[in-house]
């Protein structure tokens, strides 16, 4: 499997809070990775350094065989797209305007409007089913909706690669569903998706390769069906359970034994 | 997909967005200066009618037609465009600092070039070359010593606020101590000076501040959709294509030389960078602090200020800095209680 | 750090303060040993340290207290209110307010004593904070903004003032700085009680204040009555800051910077920080005290200057190792 975007033996830190140390992973192209793991175990600080929100300590990101610190700000955020855990949005921002803003790596100084740029926010909109709140104010949303919201922000950028922190958040279950059918979606159409959620049977039902992570190492990557079973969930959750097939799908299914 | 509220224009590859509310604003508000114009170039100690005043422009009108061109034009240029700077400072302070509060003295800006100017009037002599350069320099330096004290911060600038205070405190401490031990005819000069004026401005004194602004305006400009960008908060604004770090820097540069230039001339003029944003936002309704509202808004506020200056204690004129405060502040609190009592 | 870390820290502070305060009754022209200071406070020693150190520097050290104290926890209770790391007691009104009333005043001959310019301050300060509260009593923003803009058209009209009559200008520059000195004859006693009660009054709300900082929500599901903490809150910022500014003119930095010193130490929660800058306050006045009388050979640097020269360095010191404390 070919991987445009990898990480080599990445070092990351806060401060002196080391993170992890000499991480290594090749992100399948055109495939759903999910990252999965305990709290605190390094998930979201590797979304981030791929993103270049985080420069590694050692090692290095590249995306076609080039460091990602090495892009034009534009350049490199028509490539990936990234979803934050807690985004913020401006004051008496109303939906579209807020959405349009992904636009920006697309845009110029004199081609801030173009057609193309109307339309993918239509198609974002749509996507993400909030369409039918394009005139209201941001801070007027409930939880839920707004994070259909940024996730048609992020869609808008129309990018190739799609990084996303715990998407889920705030969304009952049904959009919970809608939203990861959205990206097996897009995966089907050719982008790269990576997530990290916080249900592992979710993972394990729409990820075509799983990355566990625990105290800032890989303890295993690999499609759900090879890698998934009690030993590892033991290992990475700390968590006894059994792995059965999901009776819908097949994929691994985690039920806690405790 | 656009709403009724929202024109697009686009011809060729060249394609814009704009929301209908912010237009009417921006007619409304060159409407307003165009009338504050003909106003200032009306006043004087001696009224010009309008006809005099377009006779005067257009070359022809003699010796009053003088008076206008020479006197009463580039004061309310200055007015202007110095307004206009000032509200794209604060403007640019307020994004960084992502705090209503912002302006650039958070930087230590004012308070820096105070302490230039103070040293020009106490121990050299106070000429008027003196004070421009002793307060650029002062502001200036002071706004390095903030910015490079406060560098590694990160990307609030929670660091550079609160070093600014503490620099500021300190400078402001040592300001009113040279004051109190001056005497006191050296003391109100100094005050007065600090009040910042645009009494006796020509067009030498403006030629080439003008000129330095165009520049900044140019420069800012193009950096307006960054910072417009950048309000979405440090990691969505990174990740869709925001250099942060470097914007910063050139933000804090534009800023600042937005302020000093404006200082170089005038003097300190108060509160129209800290206001004109707030205000702007308001009337505009636009999400965030946006540029161009603060820049106009900028420019009605100081021209205004600068028409009572003169008005109010004819033929003394106050100094402008009293009367921004006054009008900023009071049209600021005026807009706070129509808030107030329509939620 | 721990409850028992942060116990014994506030120890030390008390431990600190008592001690700065010893030796600041014993610093000064005439200059008195420390045991010499506690005999002549317990009645004992030579009648002329009895009066220096009864007379003058115990009100003194006192004041310093008090003015410190009351200032450093306003400034707590702003920020905590407002959430915004800018502002300081005196940007709700109070500061700019008895400045108005003093250059009103003057200008009328009306503030030709230590009394009168009390008195003057006290009614600029609360009838400023009465109006900002009238416009901006709804969020925290608003009460920033409208506090912010009243201070403004104030201070604007006190310069116009001062710029058109002298005597007014004479007046404004020397209480404008905030000075300990000369302040014996001034009726000190109501205020310094105001203090010490809104001190109490702090500490009162301070639990609910707590909840409120977590968001509206939150804290009206942990029983705060968020409306009623607001006001009384604003109350006693207002008691507060109004009082050691009429009891020694502005000084606008404790208010500003010891908060910020304090939230290194206590943290976010609010009974912390306030016991912390209820301690850190007096220990910066004091020391700027002593600092103002020894400073020059003769006479006295005003208190509010060597305020902000040793406040501002240590902040910068202390941002610069530590980072910046978020609200």
């Amino acid at each position: 499997m070919s991987a445009r975007l990898t990480a080599r033996d990445l070092t990351l830190r806060y401060g002196d809070r080391v993170v992890s140390t000499r991480l290594t992973l090749d992100v399948p192209d055109r495939a759903f990775t999910a990252v999965v793991g305990p709290n605190a175990c390094g998930k979201s600080t590797l979304l981030r350094a791929f993103v270049r929100l985080l420069r590694p300590a050692e090692g290095e990101v590249l995306l076609d065989g080039k460091d990602v610190g090495s892009f034009p700000g534009k350049g490199l955020a028509r490539e990936l797209g990234f979803l934050p855990q807690d985004p913020v949005a401006p004051e008496d921002a109303r939906v579209r305007q807020l959405i349009a803003r992904g636009r920006f790596p697309h845009q110029s100084l004199f081609a801030s409007w173009s057609e193309e740029d109307e339309r993918a926010v239509i198609e974002a909109m749509t996507a993400a089913g909030v369409a039918g709140l394009a005139d209201r104010p941001v801070q007027e949303l409930s939880g839920g909706q707004r994070q259909r919201v940024w996730v048609a922000l992020v869609l808008a950028q129309k990018t190739p690669y799609l990084l996303l922190d715990e998407p889920t958040s705030f969304l009952d279950i049904a959009h919970q569903y809608q939203l990861l059918g959205l990206l097996a979606r897009l995966r089907d159409e050719g982008r790269t998706v990576i997530a990290v959620l916080h249900d592992i049977n979710q993972a394990c039902r729409y990820a075509d390769h799983l990355v566990a992570l625990r105290d800032g190492r890989i303890v295993a990557e690999g499609a759900p069906a090879d890698i998934v079973d009690a030993e590892l969930i033991k290992e990475v959750f700390d968590l006894p359970s059994v792995v059965v097939p999901d009776p819908v799908t097949g994929t691994p299914m985690v039920v806690p034994s405790c | 997909m656009n709403s009724v509220s929202t024109l697009v224009l686009r011809r060729g590859r060249f394609s814009a967005r704009l929301e209908r509310r912010t237009l009417w604003f921006f007619v409304a508000m060159i409407v307003v200066i165009a009338g504050l114009t003909l106003l200032g170039l009306c006043y004087g100690a001696a009224w010009a009618s309008p006809a005099r005043v377009f006779a005067a422009l257009t070359g022809s009108g003699g010796g009053p037609g003088v008076v206008i061109r020479e006197w009463r034009l580039p004061r309310v240029l200055a007015g202007l465009v110095f307004g206009a700077a000032l509200g794209l400072a604060g403007a640019i302070f307020q994004n960084i600092t992502r705090n209503p509060l912002g302006s650039p003295d958070v930087i230590g800006l004012d308070a820096g070039a105070y302490t230039g100017a103070l040293f020009a009037i106490t121990v050299l002599s106070g000429t008027s070359t003196q004070l421009t350069v002793g307060s650029v320099l002062g502001g200036v330096l002071t706004a390095a010593i903030v910015y490079a004290l406060s560098l590694g911060g990160g990307l609030s600038g929670l660091r550079l606020i609160v070093i600014g205070i503490a620099i500021n405190a300190m400078l402001t401490a040592l300001n009113s101590w040279i004051v109190l031990r001056a005497e006191l005819e050296i003391a109100i000069a100094a005050v007065g000076w600090n009040a910042g004026s645009l009494n006796g401005v020509g067009w030498d004194d403006v030629a080439i501040p003008f000129g330095v602004l165009a520049v900044l305006f140019a420069v800012l400009f193009t950096r307006a959709p960054a910072l417009h960008q950048a309000a979405l908060g440090g990691a969505l604004a990174v990740t869709t294509g925001v250099r942060w770090d470097r914007l910063r820097l050139v933000l804090v540069l534009l800023g600042v030389g937005c302020t000093a230039t404006v200082t170089a001339v005038a003097g300190p003029i108060a509160f129209i960078a800290l206001a004109a944003p707030q205000i702007g936002r308001r009337l505009a309704r636009t999400p965030g602090i946006s540029l161009l509202p603060a820049a106009l808004t900028g420019a009605v506020l100081l021209t205004s200020a600068d028409l009572a200056a003169q008005m109010l204690l004819a033929p003394e004129a106050l100094p402008v800095g009293v009367v921004s405060t006054v009008i900023g502040g009071g049209y600021l609190i005026w807009l706070l209680t129509k808030e107030v009592r329509r939620t | 750090m721990t409850t028992t870390g942060r116990s014994a820290l506030l120890g030390a502070a008390l431990l600190g303060l008592v001690v700065i305060a010893v030796l600041s009754v014993g610093i000064g022209a005439h200059a008195i040993a420390p045991g010499e200071v506690v005999r002549a406070l317990l009645g004992e020693g030579n009648p002329s340290d009895r009066a220096v150190v009864l007379d003058i520097r115990m009100p003194r050290a006192v004041l310093a207290t008090a003015v410190g104290a009351a200032l450093a926890v306003g400034g707590v209770l702003v920020q905590a209110l407002s959430r915004n790391a800018l502002a300081e007691p005196g940007v709700l009104g109070v500061t700019a307010g008895a400045g108005f009333a003093i250059a009103v005043g003057s200008s009328f001959g009306l503030a030709a004593s230590a009394p009168a310019e009390l008195g003057l301050a006290v009614l600029g300060a609360l009838g400023a904070s009465a109006l900002v509260y009238a416009v901006g009593s709804r969020s925290p923003l608003r009460l920033v903004l409208a506090g912010t803009a009243l201070s403004a058209v104030l201070l604007g009209l006190t310069l116009g003032l001062r710029l058109l009559f002298p005597e007014t200008f004479d007046v404004y520059r020397f209480w404008s700085v905030g000075s300990l000195a000369g302040r014996e004859q001034a009726p000190t006693t109501v205020p310094l009680l105001i203090i010490g009660l809104s001190l109490l009054g702090a500490f009162a709300v301070s639990r609910q204040l707590n909840a409120i900082a977590l968001g509206e929500t939150v804290a009206h599901t942990l029983g705060a009555n968020v409306a009623r903490v607001r006001t009384v809150t604003l109350l006693l910022i207002t008691l507060l800051a109004g009082a050691a500014t009429a009891l020694a003119g502005p000084i606008l930095f404790v208010g500003l910077i010891v908060p910020h010193l304090a939230r290194r130490v206590a943290g976010a929660s609010i009974p912390w920080l306030i016991a912390f800058a209820a301690l850190l306050g007096p220990v910066l006045m004091l020391a700027a005290d002593v600092g103002s009388r020894v400073l020059l050979p003769t006479g006295e640097v005003p208190v509010a200057i060597v305020t902000a020269f040793l406040g501002g360095p240590v902040l910068i010191w202390a941002v610069r190792k530590y980072g910046a404390a978020p609200l």
